[in-house]
């Protein structure tokens, strides 16, 4: 094993897959010479050549709708765009064309192509630098959608994604990438290092798509996360004294219902928790699939934390974004209920 | 059928990386005064040369030379050169707050600032900027407060846009500055569909777009062309070319064109291409193209070729992909040099002179910069409060957004 940060290992899944198949190409703003403003791309162009890692003109229509055309002659095209917040303009691509070739061919033409973005707020980069948009890609049907939340995981999930032969949106959380956030931001960083999932197996391993891992054993209720949040959970459950459960998802579509349910079931409440605005948000699919699904264990209505339906503000970051403090005075409310 | 070899991929390189020597042999610069003026309700197809160029009007000594030149008065010159200093001065003291923690983010102009000054002394009142984040010399050339951009900055209880704003994504109607979206390029098609607003209207206003080198690759940049060139929209559509868009060299967005202002030609968009260091040849472009605007003569489209000098922002290293003295070898020179040599030439500056506004600028910036200080930054606590993240979402907040103000505690 090697400690790698989450950074190190997007790098190192890339680095792997392209050893393994020359038909993984990467390309996006920044990421050739330079290695992407994250550096998830470092050292690739040199050790492939341009043709296989390269700068992509400012466009993120052009690069995701490039990747499309990649994929369906037989790439496996792995693309950034270099924040989440500037996907809107591949939105058509994503939606209308990556997401519906298989089906509207009826499997002549398929689209293994991997939309890798970083995702989510805590790094003062107001409107433009910080939004969830997952809800955008889990409401359509064709896609599958990916967040990890540590580097052993985000490595094994990103091969996964490649392998797969469908479209993946694999959103990264930024926040993460240097170390495992728990929302105290006033506090000195955490590094990967101490952090147990930071250790990563250098070869090629996948974790597969649509399995969520229990990233914290509990029995008073259950929170179902993923991403930034799952730290978030964690640091809730250690101040509030509250054992609770913390489901992480990992994949939020295909959703694995099994581990989520059991886990309600078990503690009989449940809160679910993201960064992304709460109206409309994936947390509502959850939140309707587990009354349909444990209502006769529940003993309380399922709750929901998330960031406010606002635009992403700059000086008020700490207000908006849901950390310990606001998680915890939920979980104490739904222990009340 | 013939045989054909394998195909190969093939992607630009830019002339020098890290560790090479600084290369702009085969950049070609044209004599001052070389370019031909125009009248300005010429036809598009008669002055496709002048996208190939670049127009240019101070030559090595400090000289104005040509058609182009003659647009300013000396009072005229002496201001813009105040308006770059200030600029470069507000920039510099900008960059180290963010390194002190007053705030998170900055962007400087340095090297670009004779773009945005002398753009925005080309317009009237009322006009309608859609800028980019490395244009606030449009503020400083039309007296925006300095003290409030600086509120901005730090996001503090003065700062106008509520503390919700990335630092530098400043917004003021009454000043003819659109709010600056973080998003590349959506702003350059607003513009256009503003200034078909003013020909609506029939009114006499008219409206200017700003994108960098790497957006042009956006679609907003392309849509902007087609519906410029459609509806013959009074607007002026300005293209930075500053070489480097983070690590990505322009060649990347320019591709097979030569230059950015060719890519007016496909549309029937005149287009000028012009020395972006050069303080006296942008004002005069921008005369030009405002003038065709407001005289319902339709778009322009102006390459300002520059030079980025510094990072791309506060959270960039450019020695990381392109030579450190590279800017030192831009064949364009500093805009502020040149133009207080031109001041010099003419008899109405000196050396001395020069130092002693200088020290003026910088003691008007470090007052403002107190006065804002003592208001607040990102880092004091002085910031607005959250209660404020709820409003403005909508123009009636409603009931579910009342609901979680109230969870905040307001």
């Amino acid at each position: 094993m090697t400690q790698m940060t989450m950074i190190a290992a997007i790098q190192n899944a890339h680095d792997v897959a392209m050893e393994r198949d020359e038909d993984v190409v990467v390309f996006g703003e920044d990421v050739g010479y330079f290695g992407g403003v994250f550096r998830c791309t470092a050292g690739l162009q040199q050790k492939y050549g341009s043709a296989r890692c390269f700068d992509a003109p400012i466009s993120e229509l052009g690069i995701v709708g490039a990747g499309i055309g990649m994929a369906a002659y037989g790439l496996k095209p792995v693309v950034e765009v270099q924040f989440a917040d500037y996907m809107y303009p591949a939105y058509d691509q994503i939606v209308s064309e990556a997401a519906r070739l298989r089906y509207r061919s009826a499997g002549d033409f398929t689209c293994p192509i991997v939309i890798r973005m970083p995702t989510g707020g805590g790094i003062w980069g107001a409107q433009t630098h910080s939004q969830s948009p997952e809800a955008l890609f889990t409401h359509v049907a064709g896609l599958k959608t990916v967040i990890p939340s540590n580097p052993q995981d985000a490595k094994g999930l990103l091969l996964a994604a490649i392998a797969d032969p469908d479209p993946v949106i694999f959103l990264e959380p930024k926040r993460l990438y240097n170390g495992p956030f728990d929302g105290h931001h006033d506090r000195p960083i955490q590094p990967w290092k101490k952090h147990p999932m930071g250790d990563v197996d250098p070869d090629y391993y996948e974790v597969p798509l649509g399995k969520a891992a229990v990233a914290r054993k509990g029995q008073d209720l259950s929170i179902i996360s993923y991403g930034t949040m799952v730290h978030v959970a964690i640091a809730a459950a250690a101040e509030t004294g509250i054992d609770a459960e913390v489901i992480d998802l990992r994949t939020l579509i295909p959703l694995d219902t099994e581990t989520v349910m059991a886990s309600v079931q078990k503690t009989g409440r449940c809160l679910v928790l993201h960064e992304a605005t709460l109206t409309s948000g994936f947390g509502a699919e959850l939140a309707a699939q587990i009354q349909q699904d444990c209502f006769y264990h529940l003993e309380a209505p399922v709750l929901r934390v998330a960031g406010w339906d606002t635009p992403y503000p700059h000086a008020q970051e700490w207000a908006y974004f849901p950390g310990p403090d606001r998680v915890g005075r939920n979980m104490k409310k739904l222990m009340e209920a | 059928m013939t045989e054909t070899p394998p195909l190969s991929l093939k992607v630009p390189q830019p002339q020098c990386r890290p560790g090479d020597l600084p290369d702009f042999s085969g950049f070609e610069v044209p004599a001052a005064g070389s370019v031909r003026r125009p009248s300005v309700d010429e036809k598009p197809e008669v002055i496709r040369d002048l996208a190939f160029t670049i127009i240019r009007v101070l030559d090595d000594e400090g000289e104005a030379q040509g058609e182009w030149a003659g647009s300013l008065t000396d009072d005229e010159i002496a201001q813009g050169l105040r308006d770059m200093v200030t600029l470069r001065i507000y920039d510099s003291r900008m960059m180290t707050a963010q390194r002190q923690g007053k705030t998170s983010f900055y962007m400087q102009h340095l090297g670009e600032e004779a773009i945005s000054c002398a753009f925005q002394r080309a317009l009237q009142k009322g006009d309608m900027n859609f800028p980019t984040y490395r244009q606030a010399g449009l503020l400083i050339a039309s007296d925006y407060p300095l003290e409030t951009m600086m509120c901005q900055i730090y996001s503090n209880e003065a700062d106008p846009l509520h503390g919700r704003q990335l630092p530098v994504m400043y917004s003021s109607k009454e000043y003819g500055f659109f709010t600056i979206s973080g998003n590349l390029a959506t702003q350059y098609i607003q513009a256009v569909g503003w200034s078909m607003a003013s020909a609506i209207k029939g009114d006499t206003k008219i409206a200017a777009s700003w994108i960098g080198d790497g957006s042009t690759s956006e679609n907003d940049f392309h849509a902007a062309l087609v519906f410029a060139s459609t509806y013959s929209a009074p607007v002026v559509m300005n293209v930075v070319n500053n070489q480097w868009a983070i690590s990505t060299f322009q060649g990347i967005a320019r591709g097979g064109a030569h230059t950015f202002a060719a890519r007016g030609h496909g549309f029937g968009i005149p287009a000028l291409r012009v020395d972006g260091n050069d303080y006296l040849a942008v004002h005069a472009a921008a005369k030009w193209a405002a003038e065709r605007a407001r005289r319902n003569l339709g778009p322009t489209l102006i390459e300002h070729v520059t030079y980025r000098a510094g990072g791309h922002s506060t959270s960039d290293d450019p020695s990381a992909y392109r030579p450190k003295t590279e800017s030192e070898a831009w064949p364009l020179g500093d805009p502020i040099e040149r133009l207080k040599q031109h001041l010099i030439r003419k008899g109405i500056w000196s050396e001395e002179r020069h130092k002693q506004a200088q020290a003026e600028i910088t003691d008007m910036v470090i007052d403002c910069q107190k006065r804002a200080e003592a208001i607040g930054t990102l880092n004091s606590g002085h910031v607005p409060s959250p209660r404020d993240m709820f409003e403005d979402v909508y123009a009636e907040m409603p009931p579910h957004l009342v609901q979680q103000r109230h969870e905040v505690g307001y």
